[in-house]
C-alpha cells in the first residue's frame, strides 16, 4: 500500500507551523525570565537600598552600636505591594534589635554592598538583603550584620501578570506566523500553478517549448520538460518529413509509370489491355493525388508548430487560385462567379497553410460540381473574422456530417467516380484550427454544398 | 447570662494559663433569637461607644451573641501576639501595633464584595482594614486664652506659647508618649511630619505641662478650667464632649493634622473567622457606617472627607508603622523627647 505523498502546501504550512510554534514557546519562556528577573532585579534594589540606609545610620560611641532605623526606608518597602517587612541587625553574633530568628546570609561573607538571598521564614518566603558595616565601640571595631527581608507577593504578582502577557505575545505571534506561513506558501506555490495552468491551457497540436517565466528553482523542471517536448517534437517533424519524402519518392517513378502507360494505351490493339490499361493509369492518378495529398498534410501538420505570423490578403489570394484553376473548371463548361474581392481582406496566418486550404476548396467543388453549373465563391468581413464561402451546384453532402467527412482518409459516399484521397477536408480543418478559426460544411439550399472558412482578421 | 459570660473566662483562663493580660470591661450582648454562635471581640473602643454598632449587628444576624472585650492597646496586642488567644476580631486605635500583628502574622487573609471596595489607603493586604478615620486636634478654652486669639498652625501655637507663658504655664495638657501608646504614635508621627514638633516639644516643656494616658481626662480637665489647651486629643472624643460647650473650641491646625485610622483584623486562629468577618463587613457597609457616625460617633473611613480636608495627613498603614515600635528606636526617641520635655 503506497500512500501518496503530502501535498507540498500541507507539508510547507505544516512545517512552518510547526516553527512558529516552537518560536511562540521559545518566545514565551524569554520574555517571563527576561521580566521576573527584572522584577525580581526591582524588588533587589528597593530592598538593597533599604538595608543600605539602615547601614549608614549604624554610629559607633562608647555605649553601645548606634542604630537609628529610618522610617522611609520601612514605608517604600511596603509601597511597591503591600509586602510584610523583617530585619535584624546583629553585632558580634548578638542581635541587638529586629527578629532574632530571621535567617543569616548562607555564607557569612556578607560585604559592604548587599548580599541577596531567598529563605523560608515563618509561614511564607522571603527575600533577604544583608549588609556588614564595622562600627567603632569604646575603640573595638565590632562588625555589624544588618539583614532585611520582605515577602516576595508583589513580585509572584509580578511575575503572574507577566506570565499571562507573554502568553497573550506568544499565542499573538504564533497566530501572526501561521497567517504569514499561509501567505508564503501560497506566494511560493503560485509559480507552479501557474505553470501547471500554461501548459495545461495549450491546444493538442501546441508543441512549443515552454518559455513561461519561472523561478530559478523551476528552471530544471521547465528545461526538462522542453527538452522533452523538443525530442516529441522532433520525432513527429522526423515522421512528417518521412512522409513528405516518401510521397516525393513516390510521384515521380508514378509519373513515368503514368506516362509509359499512356504510349502503351495509344499503341494498344486490343480492348481488352487498353480497359486493364485505364485501370492501370486511374489507379496511378489516384495513388499521385494521394502521395500529393499526403504531402500536403504532412506540410500542415509540421507547419502548424511554428506558425508563421503574416498578414495575408483574402482578395488576392482567391483572385490566384482561381486564375490558376480555370483551365480544369473550362473544360467543365463551369462558371466561377467571385464577389467581393475588390476590397483587401487581410488576415494574420500563415499563407501557405491558408493557401492549401483554400485550394482544397476550390478543387472539391470543382470536382464534386455538375457540368455547366455556376460555382460562387465570397469573401467578407464578419466581426473580428473573415469568412472565405464557397457554393456549388453539385451533388450536396447527401446528408452526410461535417465531423465524419473531416476525418482523416474519409471520402464520403457521394464521392462516386471521382479522384481523391479523403485528406482535402482534413487539411482545412487543421488549418482552421491552427489559425484559431472555423470551418463549415452545409448542404445549399436548391441543391449542392457550401463550404465556409472563418479566419480571425488583423 | 452573666455567669456564662464568666465561665467562659474561667474556662479561657483554664486552658491557657498564661492568658495573664489586663481586661477592663467584658460585656455579653446575647442573641436575640435562639443563639448558634459567639462572636468574640477584643478591643480598644469602649463598649459604650460601640453598642449601636454590636445591637445594629445582632438586629440582622440574630443567632449570634456576641462578647465584647474591651483592653489597653498593649494588652489587646499582648494578648494575641504573645498569648495567642483566639479572639474573633481585633479592633484597635493602636495602627502600629496593628500593623506589627498583621506583619508578623497574625492576622488572617479575608476577602469579600465590601473588604474589595475599600481605597487602598483604608486597608493592608486582605488582613488589616480600617473603619473609622479619626483626626488629632487641639482643644482650647476660649475663657483661659484671655482674648489671645486661637492659634490655627503649630507656629501660631509656638509663637503664642513664648509671648505668654504666664498664660500657660502648668495649664497645658498633652500625651506622655511613654504612659500612652496612643500618645507615642502621635508624637511619632508628629515628629516625621514637621520639625517644628520638636520646638513646640521644648516650649511645652518649658511651662510644665501636664501628661495624660488619655483624651478623656485633657478633656475633662479643660472643660473645669484646669486647662487653657491640649494637644493631639482624638477629635472623636472632643467634638461630642465640647459640641455644647460655647467656650471649648476643637482645632485642626492647618499646617496639618494627623488622622488617625481605626482598624480590625481577624487573628489567624480565630475560632469563628467568618464571624469576625461579618462584622467587619458590617461596619464598612452602609447600614453600619451610618451607626458609626451618627450613633457611635465615630466618622467612618470617607475618602471625600479627606479630600475636603487638604490638611489632613492620614497615617499610612505600611510597615513604616514598625519602625517606632523598635526597642532601640523607641528608647532613642523617648530619650530625645523627654530631654526635649524637661529641659528648665
Ligand atoms: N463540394 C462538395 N460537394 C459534395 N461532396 C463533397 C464536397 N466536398 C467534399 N465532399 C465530400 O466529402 C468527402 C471528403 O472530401 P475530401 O476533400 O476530404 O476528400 P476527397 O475530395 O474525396 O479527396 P482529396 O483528398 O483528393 O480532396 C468527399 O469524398 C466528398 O464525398
Ligand atoms: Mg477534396
Amino acid at each position: 500500500m503506497s500512500q501518496a505523498p503530502l501535498s507540498l502546501r500541507l507539508r510547507l504550512v505544516l512545517q512552518l507551523l510547526g516553527i512558529a510554534a516552537v518560536l511562540a514557546i521559545l518566545l514565551y519562556f524569554t520574555v517571563r525570565t527576561i521580566a521576573e528577573q527584572a522584577a525580581e532585579a526591582t524588588h533587589d534594589g528597593v530592598l538593597g537600598a533599604a538595608t543600605l540606609a539602615i547601614a549608614e545610620r549604624l554610629q559607633g560611641g562608647d555605649s553601645g552600636v548606634g542604630i537609628d532605623l529610618p522610617y522611609e526606608a520601612f514605608s517604600i518597602l511596603g509601597s511597591i505591594s503591600a509586602d510584610r517587612v523583617f530585619y535584624r541587625i546583629e553585632a558580634a553574633g548578638k542581635t541587638l534589635t529586629g527578629y532574632a530568628d530571621l535567617p543569616l546570609p548562607p555564607r557569612t561573607g556578607a560585604s559592604v554592598a548587599p548580599v541577596f538571598y531567598t529563605a523560608p521564614y515563618r509561614d511564607t518566603q522571603v527575600r533577604i538583603a544583608a549588609v556588614k558595616r564595622t562600627v567603632l565601640v569604646a575603640r573595638v571595631a565590632v562588625p555589624v550584620l544588618v539583614v532585611v527581608a520582605q515577602t516576595q507577593l508583589g513580585q509572584d504578582a509580578i511575575a503572574q501578570r507577566v506570565a499571562r502577557r507573554a502568553a497573550l505575545v506568544g499565542l499573538g505571534s504564533f497566530i501572526l506566523a501561521a497567517v504569514l506561513s499561509l501567505l508564503t506558501t501560497g506566494s511560493v506555490l503560485r509559480p507552479i500553478n501557474r505553470l501547471a495552468e500554461a501548459v495545461g491551457r495549450r491546444g493538442p497540436q501546441d508543441l512549443r517549448a515552454v518559455d513561461h517565466p519561472t523561478p530559478a528553482e523551476l528552471r530544471p523542471l521547465v528545461s526538462a520538460l522542453n527538452g522533452f517536448i523538443a525530442r516529441l517534437r522532433g520525432a513527429l517533424s522526423r515522421t512528417e518529413t518521412f512522409i513528405a519524402e516518401a510521397a516525393h519518392h513516390i510521384r515521380t517513378p508514378l509519373a513515368t509509370v503514368r506516362a509509359r502507360a499512356e504510349i502503351a494505351l495509344r499503341q494498344a490493339g486490343s480492348e481488352d489491355s487498353r480497359e486493364t490499361l485505364r485501370a492501370v493509369i486511374r489507379a496511378v492518378e489516384e495513388s499521385s493525388r494521394s502521395a500529393g495529398q499526403l504531402l500536403d498534410h504532412a506540410t500542415v501538420v509540421y507547419r502548424s508548430d511554428r506558425l508563421a505570423d503574416e498578414h495575408v490578403d483574402l482578395s488576392a489570394l482567391i483572385a490566384r487560385l482561381v486564375m490558376a484553376i480555370e483551365p480544369i473548371a473550362e473544360l467543365r463548361d463551369l462558371t466561377i462567379m467571385v464577389a467581393g474581392v475588390e476590397n483587401k481582406i487581410v488576415v494574420r496566418g500563415d499563407p501557405p497553410l491558408i493557401e492549401s486550404a483554400v485550394r482544397n476548396l476550390l478543387d472539391n467543388a470543382i470536382k464534386y460540381s455538375a457540368q455547366e453549373t455556376q460555382i460562387d465563391i465570397g469573401v467578407e468581413k464578419k466581426g473580428k473574422t473573415a469568412r472565405i464561402e464557397l457554393c456549388d451546384r453539385g451533388r450536396g453532402l447527401a446528408g452526410q456530417r461535417q465531423s465524419r467527412l473531416t476525418g482523416r482518409f474519409q471520402r464520403g459516399e457521394n464521392s462516386g467516380d471521382v479522384v481523391g484521397s479523403g485528406l482535402g477536408l482534413t487539411i482545412v480543418e487543421e488549418v482552421a484550427a491552427a489559425h484559431a478559426g472555423r470551418f463549415e460544411l452545409t448542404e445549399r439550399e436548391g441543391g449542392g454544398t457550401c463550404a465556409r472558412l472563418f479566419l480571425p482578421l488583423v | 447570662m452573666r455567669t456564662i459570660v464568666l465561665a467562659i473566662g474561667l474556662i479561657t483562663c483554664l486552658l491557657s494559663p498564661a492568658a495573664a493580660f489586663v481586661v477592663e470591661e467584658e460585656t455579653l450582648f446575647p442573641a436575640t433569637g435562639v443563639e448558634t454562635q459567639i462572636l468574640s471581640v477584643l478591643s480598644t473602643t469602649d463598649t459604650a461607644i460601640l453598642r449601636p454598632v454590636i445591637l445594629g449587628f445582632q438586629a440582622r444576624n440574630s443567632s449570634v451573641s456576641v462578647r465584647y472585650t474591651v483592653a489597653s492597646s498593649q494588652e489587646v496586642y499582648a494578648a494575641i501576639h504573645d498569648e495567642g488567644i483566639g479572639y474573633d476580631l481585633v479592633i484597635s486605635s493602636a495602627m502600629d501595633l496593628q500593623m506589627k500583628l498583621a506583619n508578623d502574622g497574625f492576622a488572617a487573609r479575608y476577602r469579600s464584595a465590601l473588604t474589595d471596595s475599600i481605597p487602598n489607603w483604608a486597608h493592608w493586604q486582605d488582613r488589616l482594614f480600617a473603619f473609622a478615620q479619626e483626626n488629632v486636634v487641639l482643644i482650647v478654652s476660649r475663657a483661659g486664652l484671655n482674648g489671645l486669639p486661637v492659634p490655627q498652625t503649630r507656629r501660631d501655637l509656638i509663637e503664642m506659647l513664648r509671648g505668654h507663658p504666664e498664660v500657660f504655664r502648668g495649664r497645658i495638657g498633652t500625651y506622655d508618649p511613654k504612659a500612652s501608646g496612643a500618645g507615642y504614635l502621635f508624637a511619632t508621627q508628629d515628629a516625621r511630619q514637621s520639625e517644628s514638633f520638636w520646638r513646640l516639644a521644648e516650649v511645652m516643656g518649658g511651662l510644665s505641662p501636664r501628661l495624660y494616658t488619655s483624651s478623656n481626662d485633657m478633656i475633662s480637665d479643660l472643660k473645669q478650667g484646669r486647662l487653657v489647651l491640649a494637644y493631639n486629643v482624638l477629635g472623636s472624643y472632643a467634638g461630642p464632649r465640647l459640641a455644647d460647650d460655647p467656650d471649648a473650641k476643637v482645632v485642626e491646625l492647618e499646617d496639618y493634622t494627623l488622622t488617625l485610622l481605626r482598624t480590625g483584623l481577624v487573628p489567624v486562629n480565630a475560632a469563628a473567622p467568618n464571624l469576625g468577618g461579618a462584622f467587619l463587613d458590617f461596619m464598612i457597609g452602609t447600614q453600619g457606617r451610618r451607626l458609626l457616625r451618627d450613633d457611635a460617633g465615630l466618622p467612618p473611613t470617607d475618602e471625600m472627607a479627606l479630600a475636603s480636608g487638604p490638611y489632613l495627613r492620614p497615617m499610612r498603614l505600611d510597615p513604616g508603622l514598625l519602625v517606632f515600635l523598635d526597642r532601640i528606636k523607641r528608647k532613642a526617641f523617648l530619650d530625645e523627647w523627654s530631654s526635649a520635655f524637661s529641659q528648665n
